[in-house]
């Protein structure tokens, strides 16, 4: 019924004071795919990623034009209420940050805030927990701080806290860059399920990564949107030359 | 070449020997002043000097004990300290989650504070003293927690913005991204992880304001009973060490010793709960 993809980016141009970070990008996020944005280091990967979210302006001399539409709402429309678009956003960041408390109160948070029955709460982190492959590791100590976790079972804690909020789009920033092999390993086995019902985007610098998940490609260069498409063309036969050189690794 | 190397070994030897005789100082300090305390106090250290008003003379009774300042120092302060809180907590959210770093508020709140900071607690007594008249209020208990919590506020507020301050950005954007506002991220996970942060500053300040002297001078005056109502003069203990040591007399000089002990107990013991209290938060702090 609906044809139209949950996110769409249309002219969106982002800078930092008179630095331009993203010129006029407009592309259609397939839904309930993994969407990989790649490209060099200080391209604009992540400023893209947080553009969705609306988190870059809270830094100073930010200036975004453009449209980024969320289920066809301007997100950066001032009518808009911030906390329900980000809401439909779970975000992961490169380090996994968890909240100062308890496990349980980790995944709590966002239901608790958005209002979720106190006699539900803990069949809700229960699941969350499961979904993220956490529940059978955390079950006895789930009143533990969050920081007792390793760093690869504080970033799966991260991942459940998003989800439990319900989100239609996970945003991932470099979600392994800081896990051991063994760890980024269970999280890209996590988005490979979890996209079969929500839409990720991940930014990545690790080439191999991307074709071992991804089923969208869009590769950026110093802030513009080089190419996108369907993963198989960008690897096997990118229309760009830049693309080109970028794949195979004669830039970086 | 070697001779060289020798002299750069004997300039490191000498510096690292000059700076750990100055850290060394610093601790004998600690040592000396507490020791001085603990001797010439002790002798007048007693059950009586802290179950007591004082009795036989005004002020410096050599009889009874202080506990008129004692109680009147811990509830000045004490009462001081939570407006001191009420009120810096909000600023300090305000300019580290509202604010826009660096903007204009912010910087400007950040400097009247540090200014605030640097005026001596003597020109806060006289400022109280003045608002005091005007509102036709007497030295009371009143008026010395009223002056004695403008003259902590800016150094908690100070203290607690350099703790939050630190908040790693991403903390934030957890939260945010969760559909979180910015007073549910504030109250809920700000405030959390810098409790240990809040709890010292609230330390620092309580500790200024229970040492202060000159603050309360005017304005909460002294008395030798327990105050029994807001408006009526109290007793503090920096206030009853001055007194007696300014007597002439040996006996009531050695009670300021023992007052000054108490105050030190005091601190310590303040200090201790509080830490004790914040321990189940700081196991959560994220690095």
């Amino acid at each position: 019924m609906d044809a139209k993809p949950h996110l769409q980016v249309k002219n969106l141009s982002v800078s930092y004071g008179t630095t331009a970070a993203l010129k006029n990008i407009s592309v259609d996020i397939p839904d309930k795919k993994i969407t990989a944005i790649i490209g060099p280091s200080g391209c604009g990967k992540s400023t893209l990623l947080r553009a969705f979210n609306r988190l870059l302006e809270d830094g100073d001399e930010v200036s975004i034009s453009g449209q980024v539409l969320v289920d066809n709402e301007d997100i950066y429309d001032p009518r808009n209420d911030i906390t329900q678009i980000r809401k439909k956003m779970g975000l992961l960041s490169q380090k996994p940050y968890p909240l100062p408390m308890s496990i349980f109160e980790n995944v709590a948070y966002g239901p608790r805030i958005h209002g979720i029955k106190k006699n539900r709460m803990d069949e809700t982190v229960r699941h969350y927990l499961t979904i993220a492959g956490l529940w059978e590791e955390v079950k006895d100590r789930l009143h533990e701080p969050a920081t007792r976790l390793s760093i690869g079972q504080q970033q799966r804690l991260c991942l459940a806290r998003g989800l439990a909020v319900e989100p239609e789009i996970i945003l991932a920033d470099e979600p392994t860059s800081a896990l051991d092999p063994k760890s980024s390993q269970k999280i890209e086995a996590e988005f490979k399920v979890l996209k079969n019902d929500y839409t990720i985007i991940i930014v990545t610098h690790i080439l191999r990564q991307a074709r071992r998940l991804a089923d969208y490609v869009l590769f950026i260069y110093l802030g513009e949107l080089i190419e996108h498409g369907p993963a198989r063309q960008i690897f096997e036969n990118p229309q760009h030359e830049m693309t080109k050189e970028y794949i195979q690794g004669i830039i970086s | 070449m070697k001779k060289k190397m020798t002299a750069k070994k004997i300039e490191e030897a000498v510096f690292k020997a000059l700076m750990k005789g100055c850290a060394l100082v610093v601790f004998g300090c600690l040592v000396l002043i507490i020791g001085t305390v603990i001797i010439k106090g002790i002798g007048s250290m007693n059950l009586d000097m802290i179950t007591k008003t004082p009795e036989g003379g005004y002020y410096l009774g050599k009889e009874g004990g202080v506990l008129n300042a004692i109680v009147g120092s811990f509830v000045l302060t004490l009462s001081a300290t939570a407006i001191a809180l009420l009120m810096s907590l909000p600023v300090v959210l305000y300019i580290n989650v509202y604010a826009k770093k660096n903007s204009r508020l912010a910087t400007l709140i950040r400097l009247s504070l540090d200014f605030l900071w640097g005026i001596p607690s003597i020109v806060y007594g006289a400022f109280g003293f003045t608002v005091m008249i005007f509102f036709g209020i007497t030295a009371s208990l009143l008026g010395g927690i009223i002056t004695v919590s403008l003259f902590i506020l800016p150094i908690m507020a100070r203290a607690m913005d350099e703790v939050i301050s630190l908040v790693p950005g991403e903390l934030f954007e957890a939260s945010y991204s969760l559909g979180a506002t910015k007073f549910e991220t504030a109250l809920k996970v700000i405030t959390r992880q810098t409790m240990p942060g809040i709890v010292s500053a609230a330390l620092i300040a309580f500790g200024r304001g229970v040492g202060d002297a000159a603050s309360v001078l005017f304005t909460a005056g002294f008395s030798d009973r327990i105050p029994l109502s807001l408006l009526q003069p109290a007793a503090t203990l920096p206030l009853a060490i001055f007194f007696q040591l300014g007597t002439p007399f040996p006996e009531v000089q050695e009670r300021a010793y023992a007052s000054a002990l108490i105050l030190t107990i005091l601190i310590l013991i303040v200090s201790v709960t509080a830490r004790f209290l914040t321990a189940r938060f700081r196991r959560h702090i994220i690095q």
